[in-house]
């Protein structure tokens, strides 16, 4: 066996299943092998788009996204995905092509120190200088991955080792000495937090995207319902605790709703689950939960007084440390405060129906929030929503109510405009059961619009929604509110049509113009099979998301108009 | 606040790019930093001299313990007890007639001159990080040509381990 055979087994041994990937000319080989090695191999358009599609595939599923690519600028287009992949903790390995061990370093044809440049953005990485190496490394990537706060790994494999003779072995151990991610929590710790939550009058759960990682939505749920407690979520954590679920409060943060950033100042004990406290988030740090103690399970130590200090932190897993707090529950005096956890809920409850995600309503033109909604009924909220990144983002997450884990694949931590189709892709063949929204801006969908292709070709039916206002909406809404309305390049003054976009690539093109068209396209769009559908809504042009709270205030400082 | 960090990674490819990576990355400053083969094989020792707020020190534990390849992070400024020490070569341009002024400053910092010529010297010192500094501050004025200083080594007094190299 030669070195890609050897590499392409290791895979098969991680149970890889699809493989994102562009060939070139220092990767050639193992696409030669990988040509009828009997793992499922998806042509992207740009490799930004492969990496993209592995993240959506890794979001939607669980399992780990492998994207490969060549080496010099096939790597470098990597590097926005895997930066972006760092930033939300999913799990990916790719594989990169580099030049010959002997002409590394002497500026090659195609040569780039990807390992030096994406560094800072990987949770580990190799360059693999003998063939004897492949295995032990493609078994620690997938390791390093999926376990403790996954992310990124990166594989660079010259071309000589690819070519290389050897027998294949793989390990059946991994020695990591360096590499011990804690999952059990300190019990101290745990009793200590169900004492306070005990004492605790206006006490709050918020958690983030690691819940959804670690797979605690089901004993999350049990917790709360044995506490009584309500539950908020960041922005990557919607999904995660049902939307229906009484106990739920919102999504707190810059754009999330009234009742949960009300319950951030008035709480007085935060328990924060998998979050990393993203300014996004909590808004001003030092004005976040200002009458709160705060109790942080978290699995990666870096994350915990980072940005807000912790009074109780928890190093572990979400999934393991709620299980061990359901050990101790029954000793749980949910009655203690019975009186002013009441009062605290009916609190939570009045916020809610008196500041509802709402907008101004329009009969004879197309409101973005009208077009997320109708996306929620029509798919009877079961669709999985990815976004591009941007006002449509933020539309998504106020209009379309999530109710189960991975439902929600969205560029939080980095903000990648171009995030959402190529992710679609990646989600829909990880989920074919599964309908898959991409909900989008005129904007970003043109960053990766490429991969429509990819779609064609392997018959993938996602359906795109294009909430087209011909601005960079986001940064208009900035422009209008903080800068004096000076729209300095963010009218997007000559775009495609893009029904006739899609058609060339070989999609379904369709369009709306007027509110009632709305629901026509859907219905038409939701008929089509294995094709991809776009659809251009025409939407009111100046439209803003509220509530905002500017960057650098309290989370006190919402402007709902 | 000064903080020593005594780190003890895996000899692997990349390791020291990615310790010193972090600290730029991150927005955390270097003051000097030395690498250096342990006792046991296939381990390194790095000892950086860092400084910032309680927050800060935490943060650059915790961000340097998730590396893959670093074993154990110990910042030796938290012991109890420490000793550090620097080792410095230093060049200085001495005519004959200033010569035995300058051998006499050498010997009362006993420091040692490890090689002479017509019109210079270079002496080898030792000791901690302050005393380096005023010897090179007091031989200055007779001309300095160069210096190179090894940056900080510090080890935890009595038995106690620095940082372990046991797995």
């Amino acid at each position: 066996m030669n070195g890609s055979d050897i590499l392409l087994e290791s895979l098969k041994r991680e149970g890889v299943e699809i493989i994102f990937g562009y060939p070139g000319g220092q990767i050639i080989g193992t696409f030669d092998r990988l040509f009828d090695c009997g793992i499922k191999h998806v042509l992207p358009r740009h490799e930004q788009g492969g990496v993209h599609a592995a993240e959506g595939y890794a979001r939607a599923t669980g399992k780990v996204g492998v994207c490969i690519a060549t080496s010099g600028p096939g790597a470098t287009n990597l590097v926005t995905g895997i930066a972006d992949a760092y930033s939300d903790s999913t799990p990916l390995v790719l594989i990169t092509g580099q030049v010959g061990t002997t002409l590394i370093g002497g500026d090659a044809f195609q040569e780039a120190d990807i390992i030096g440049i994406t560094r800072p953005i990987v949770k580990h990485s190799y360059l693999i200088k003998n063939i004897k190496e492949i295995p032990s490394a493609v078994k620690e990537a997938f390791h390093i991955a999926s376990t403790g706060r996954p992310g990124p790994v990166l594989i660079d494999m010259p071309k000589d080792v690819q070519a290389a003779q050897g027998k294949f072995e793989y390990p059946k151990d991994i020695d990591l000495p360096g590499y011990q991610p804690n999952y059990e929590g300190h019990l101290m710790q745990i009793k200590k937090i169900l004492h306070a939550l005990e004492n605790a009058k206006k006490p709050l759960i918020l958690i983030g995207g690691g819940v959804r990682l670690s797979g605690a939505s089901d004993v999350l749920i049990v917790f709360a319902e044995a506490t009584d407690i309500p539950v908020s979520t960041t922005f990557m954590g919607q999904g995660a605790f049902p939307f229906n679920h009484p106990l739920y409060v919102g999504w707190m943060g810059m754009h999330g709703n009234y009742a949960s950033n009300q319950a951030s100042l008035n709480t007085d004990y935060i328990l924060a689950i998998g979050t990393r406290f993203s300014d996004r988030t909590t808004g001003n740090f030092r004005e976040f939960a200002p009458n709160a103690a705060v109790a942080h399970i978290d699995i990666d130590p870096t994350s915990i007084s980072k940005n807000i200090p912790v009074n109780t932190p928890i190093v572990g897993d979400a999934k393991t440390v709620l299980k061990q707090f359901m050990k101790y529950i029954k000793e749980f005096k949910a009655e203690k405060n019975a009186k002013a956890r009441k009062i605290w809920l009916e609190e939570i409850a009045v916020w809610n129906s008196e500041r509802p995600f709402s907008y101004i309503k329009s009969d004879n033109i197309i409101k973005p929030q009208f077009v997320v909604e109708q996306i929620y009924q029509i798919t009877k909220g079961e669709a999985i929503i990815t976004t591009e990144v941007g006002q449509n983002q933020m539309w998504a997450g106020q209009f379309y109510k999530f109710k189960y884990p991975n439902q929600f694949v969205s560029s939080g931590g980095l903000g990648t405009m171009g995030f959402g189709l190529p992710a679609a892709i990646g989600a829909k063949l990880g989920c074919p059961n599964k309908e898959v929204f991409d909900i989008a801006g005129d904007g970003s969908i043109l960053m990766c619009i490429q991969e429509l292709t990819m779609a064609v070709q392997y018959r993938i039916g996602i359906k795109v929604a294009i909430l087209n206002n011909r601005f960079l909406g986001m940064v208009r809404q900035w422009q209008q509110l903080f800068f004096d309305r000076r729209y300095s390049l963010t009218c997007l003054e000559s775009q495609p049509d893009f029904v006739k976009v899609a058609e060339a690539f070989g999609c379904v093109g369709l369009r709306a113009e007027t509110p009632p068209e709305v629901r026509t396209v859907l219905e038409e769009a939701m008929k089509v099979k294995n094709i991809p559908v776009v659809m251009d809504f025409r939407c009111a042009r100046e439209e803003n998301v509220f509530p905002m709270v500017p960057a650098g205030s309290g989370l006190d400082k919402m402007i709902f108009s | 606040m000064k903080h020593i960090i005594s780190i003890i990674a895996e000899n692997k490819f990349g390791t020291l790019s990615r310790v010193s990576g972090l600290f730029s990355g991150r927005g955390y400053n270097i003051e000097s930093l030395t690498v250096n083969e342990t006792e046991k094989p296939g381990l390194s020792n790095m000892t950086i001299v860092t400084s910032g707020e309680n927050p800060v020190i935490e943060q650059i534990i915790k961000q340097l313990r998730k590396l893959v390849n670093v074993l154990r992070v110990r910042d030796v400024t938290s012991l109890p007890d420490h000793i550090e020490r620097e080792m410095s070569l230093i060049k200085l341009h001495v005519i004959s007639k200033q010569r035995p002024e300058v051998l006499g400053i050498v010997d009362t910092f006993r420091a040692r001159v490890i090689d002479m010529s017509h019109d210079s010297v270079i002496i080898e010192i030792s000791g901690s990080e302050e005393k380096v500094s005023s010897f090179i501050e007091l031989v200055r004025p007779y001309g300095l040509i160069e210096v190179v200083r090894t940056g900080i080594l510090a080890m935890a007094k009595g038995s106690t381990v620095t940082a372990e190299t046991n797995k």
